[in-house]
């Protein structure tokens, strides 16, 4: 089915709600292969829970959302088969502070996938080196900058190997001067092609990078285009009010 | 222009070093604190001097008999006597070896496991928790070509380390347990380990240990009752574990809901979740709570007694009735009490050390 459609993420009217309080609201969403989204929208607007629920961080009440080829539901097989496939960055980094660098990379591979503890160090080191700080490898993350955090998490998320990244908020956490490394790195890694899904603020990120953009508000999906159109002419006056307060100053 | 020389230096002026510069600046340092510090000395002076003269200088320590305390101190003598009882209780004296074999080989685990530099901890461990309680259980009760002795002859310190290690090693994994279960997403699951802790904790321990002596054979037909050192043991279990659980749960909720997603996120399964990256973090948290849960249980062993069974405190207990040796209680409960202060101050002062340990290296 993945062949036949290229999608490799499907949300087909997904709703979902805490509580009482209806958070998703009917989201349809197709993500192709080696496509880059930015998904963008003021705080509350459900952005975050959306791609929380692609991994199952978050549960979804109603609707399907299918990741290359597996639907997810509550079956415990098929959520450990999607989080296999697709890796996330959080805001707060999530680094395991009792483990080193090359400790937080490692573990998932050797014990998710039962890789030998040299081959996993191999692969560990490699994506250290493309994020640039292969010789923090033994130091424990509490002794890192922020930035240089964030970009531990990414190798840790790339060392599973994953089809899809998802960014939630990636630079937030971080101060001013470390933002630039970790979207460095996201360019970088958008370049070789990888899928990725990316809440950020960082509109110029988004223009850079993206293939399309979607705004989002009280839960639903208001808007989506190519960057350079969603930019220039976006449709609704929602969008054009965001839009006004983010590059506004 | 002359070349530039620094002044020698000259030594500190005797108040600010040495003892005298001390006392002035910590202990004199104002009228309230000169004080302080002299009420302090004149409380000591009067209550330790007194106290001294009568446990050391005027104390009997040989003898075997109270008419060798002639002198009107302590009278140590009652404490050699007896020594064996408060030590074994009514052990047969020519097993001796047994109990005593059985405790080097814990020390030697102890020393084994706790200190860094020794090698092959995984081996220690392993051996500490499937060899050692086999061989202990032959060593002490019998079997395999030994004597049977029974449990109701066991007494004294060896009975208390006994009830407090058993408490101690089977109560961790259970709590752990309980309190995973507390959190878990499953209601079943939560409700009977709710049910569970709140049971346990909110029942005295002297109820249980009551309970588990007179109403368990209750519910045993015939001949299959157990054990009455097993009985109290199973409920002193019972009671430890719903407090550890306790504890356990505080050191859960203190990690950062960051943490689980995290490790979610990796694919890692629940109990790898729980086992490399949770309860690694927690149990630093915890281990001020679980060593200060551990100090308490080692001391409750003493109500045992009131099934009668004879730790140390027991024994002392009983021997202060001896009509032979009448009137020496407060040597015995000195004796009691110096006792059990080594085991728990070593407990409370290896907690420290491995909190300090644990520190270092993952501050975040």
């Amino acid at each position: 089915m993945t062949q036949e459609t290229g999608n490799i993420i499907t949300l087909k009217n997904v709703n979902k709600w805490y509580g009482e309080f209806h958070v998703l609201k009917d989201i349809n969403l197709d993500v192709k292969m080696g496509e880059k989204i930015v998904i963008c929208g003021p705080s509350g607007s459900g952005k975050s829970t959306m791609i929380r629920c692609i991994n199952h961080l978050e549960e979804h009440q109603e609707g399907d959302i299918i990741v290359d080829g597996v639907i997810l539901n509550n079956d415990l097989k098929n959520i450990g088969k999607i989080r296999k496939e697709v890796g996330m960055v959080f805001q707060h980094f999530n680094l395991f502070p009792h483990l080193t660098v090359l400790q937080n990379c490692t573990l998932a591979p050797i014990w998710v996938k039962k890789m030998p503890q040299k081959e996993a160090e191999k692969i560990a080191m490699k994506f250290l080196e493309r994020v640039k700080i292969p010789d923090q490898a033994n130091k424990f993350p509490g002794q890192l900058s922020g930035g240089q955090q964030q970009r531990v998490a990414i190798a840790r998320s790339l060392c599973m190997n994953p089809r899809v990244m998802l960014f939630d908020e990636p630079t937030s956490a971080l101060d001013p001067e470390m933002i630039k490394e970790v979207l460095d790195v996201m360019v970088e890694l958008a370049g070789e092609g990888m899928t990725m899904l990316c809440v950020t603020h960082e509109m110029g990120f988004a223009k850079k990078v993206a293939d399309r953009v979607i705004f989002m508000d009280a839960g639903q999906i208001i808007e989506e285009n190519e960057p350079e159109s969603f930019f220039n002419n976006p449709q609704s006056e929602r969008t054009k009010l965001f839009l006004s307060q983010v590059l506004g100053h | 222009m002359s070349e530039f020389i620094p002044k020698p230096a000259r030594p500190a002026p005797a108040t600010e070093i040495g003892v005298i510069g001390w006392a002035r600046k910590n202990l004199f340092s104002s009228i309230p604190n000169a004080a302080i510090t002299l009420l302090t000395v004149y409380v000591l002076w009067s209550v330790l001097v007194p106290f001294l003269s009568w446990a050391f200088v005027n104390a009997d320590w040989v003898g075997s008999t109270r008419a060798d305390c002639t002198s009107g101190g302590a009278c140590w003598v009652f404490i050699s006597v007896r020594f064996n009882l408060f030590m074994y209780g009514f052990y047969p004296e020519d097993s001796y070896w047994r109990p005593n074999l059985t405790f080097i080989l814990l020390i030697g685990f102890l020393i084994w496991l706790s200190i860094p530099r020794i090698p092959f901890k995984k081996i220690g461990a392993i051996l500490a928790l499937t060899v050692y309680p086999v061989l202990a259980y032959v060593l002490l009760y019998g079997g395999f070509g030994l004597e049977v002795i029974p449990t109701h002859r066991w007494g004294g310190l060896m009975l208390t380390l006994v009830l407090a290690l058993i408490g101690i090693v089977v109560a961790i994994p259970i709590g752990v347990i309980l309190a995973l279960g507390r959190r878990s997403e499953m209601p079943v699951v939560r409700m009977v380990c709710v049910i569970f802790i709140e049971f346990w904790r909110g029942v005295p321990l002297i109820t249980i240990l009551f309970m588990a002596s007179v109403m368990l054979p209750l519910f045993f037909v015939g001949g299959t009752d157990a054990d009455k050192l097993m009985r109290a043991l199973i409920g002193i279990v019972m009671f430890q574990s719903a407090y550890m659980a306790e504890v356990v749960r505080g050191g859960l909720q203190a990690l950062s809901k960051g943490q689980f997603e995290g490790a979610d996120a990796l694919g890692l399964s629940y109990w790898q979740k729980m086992f490399l990256v949770v309860l690694p973090q927690a149990m630093k948290i915890m281990i001020p709570g679980i060593v200060n849960t551990l100090i308490s249980l080692f001391k409750d062993t003493s109500l045992i007694v009131i099934i009668g069974l004879l730790d140390i405190l027991g024994m002392v207990g009983q021997a202060l009735a001896d009509p032979a040796w009448l009137g020496y209680p407060a040597e015995g409960y000195l004796f009691v009490a110096f006792t059990f202060w080594i085991f728990c101050f070593s407990m409370s002062r290896y907690s420290i050390y491995l909190e300090n340990k644990l520190n270092t290296g993952h501050k975040r």
